[in-house]
């Protein structure tokens, strides 16, 4: 069974939940934007929720089956069709043998998944399929998928129709979206206005942002407190001493205009950051446009873990719905 | 008359870049597949085409202006 790329879309990528263990070494740590989405579009599948998907950006692909399969889409909401008729979001549907899968104009969020029964089985790179076009790792030859690609898959039928996820469980951003943020290590640097002013400000998301750092900008510039540049330091006062970022990660280089580090980005350098995205929040961010308002919320570990166990509960009860 | 869309979200621009006139101007031939305008995301610019053929009539969207997808660019009369 292979899904026949007829129109690529923009950017489309196999990913599955990421490439773990390597980070350390400088391969970023790739998979979905928005994990919970792909998650849920494995399991309305039944396959393994790890499974590898497409994850599309703006723009729906078109893809022909070769093979009947079961089919689910999640995360951003725009028309599903299959031979031109509307298929439910956050449902499994049946594309049959020969059939088309298209989609119409971007409506809210910003990346899909599609999940096909049995996944897609292209080979694995360092223990994922998760496509890194940067490195040349994983996808179809490290690179995102184009017309006329044939992407292998399990090949199974698959549940079929009918399975969906609650509309209370499809978890998205609001407007204008709350990303929760822990300060970190380098929150030092900041002056006391410019800490406050950071989570007072409405930020907008830039259209540069991208699978490695989504970009900010429209809040005020930061301040920084003075200090005698560390040996190793660059000269700017946003930079330290090299160190390690973390998923998630908020580098505002030259005070002017925060990036959040992403799936695929580096996993160390010259910024300081100045706190980090709670994990239960970054899917929400792989679901951001351009030019969406954004406001940064403060919270201290507690409440982050409390978020994760939330996020966690969600997935759980996806499951439970869906045996 | 036939409005030309955006395929995706972005910033919208008139031109190939900033020192040269616009793709259309009023009164301009279109045809299938000509460029009318760029999209700019995730810094990659991605040329809108025509997907009609006829007479240019006008920009709707400013230059350098925010659109989503599905929002009006340009008319064209057909």
């Amino acid at each position: 069974m292979t899904l026949k790329i007829k129109n690529p879309g923009l950017a489309t990528s196999i990913q599955d939940l990421g490439r773990k263990g390597y980070f350390h070494l400088g391969i970023p740590l790739g998979g979905a934007m928005d994990r919970y989405a792909l998650r849920a579009a494995n399991m309305l599948v039944g396959n393994d929720e790890g499974a590898a998907c497409l994850e599309a950006v703006f723009m729906g692909p078109e893809i022909e089956f070769t093979q009947t399969a079961t089919v689910a889409v999640t995360g951003a909401q725009l028309p599903i069709k299959v031979d031109g008729e509307y298929q439910e979001p956050w449902s499994s549907f049946v594309v049959k043998a020969g059939q088309t899968l298209s989609f119409e104009f971007l409506q809210a969020g910003a990346r899909l998944y599609i999940a096909v029964s049995g996944g897609i089985t292209t080979p694995e790179a360092l223990g994922s399929r998760s496509t890194y076009p940067i490195g040349s790792l994983g996808g179809v030859d490290g690179r995102a998928v184009q017309a006329g690609d044939e992407l292998p898959t399990g090949g199974s039928e698959g549940p079929g129709a009918g399975r969906t996820v609650p509309d209370s469980l499809r978890r998205k951003p609001g407007t204008p979206a709350r990303l929760r943020v822990l300060p970190g290590l380098y929150w030092h640097r900041l002056t006391d206005e410019a800490g406050a002013g950071f989570f007072e400000d409405e930020w907008k998301v830039a259209p540069e942002a991208d699978r490695m750092g989504y970009r900010f900008k429209g809040g005020r510039p930061l301040e920084f407190v003075d200090r005698e540049q560390p040996f190793g330091a660059g000269a700017d006062p946003s930079n330290i001493v090299d160190g390690c970022y973390s998923y998630g990660s908020i580098q505002v280089p030259g005070g002017t205009e925060p990036i959040v580090l992403h799936r695929d980005a580096v996993s160390g350098g010259g910024y300081f950051t100045l706190g980090a995205v709670i994990s239960a929040d970054m899917d929400l961010i792989g679901q951001l446009q351009p030019h969406t308002a954004v406001k940064f919320e403060k919270v201290d570990m507690a409440q982050a873990l409390e978020a994760r166990k939330e996020r966690k509960g969600m997935l759980a009860r996806i499951r439970e719905e869906l045996g | 008359m036939a409005q030309i869309l955006s395929p995706l979200p972005g910033t919208f621009y008139v031109k190939p870049s900033p020192d040269e006139a616009p793709y259309k101007a009023a009164g301009d031939a279109v045809a299938v597949g000509d460029t009318i305008g760029l999209i700019e995301v995730m810094k990659t610019f991605i040329e809108v085409k025509a997907e009609v053929a006829g007479t240019f009539s006008a920009y709707v969207a400013e230059d350098g202006s925010p659109v989503t997808a599905g929002q009006e660019l340009a008319e064209v009369a057909v």
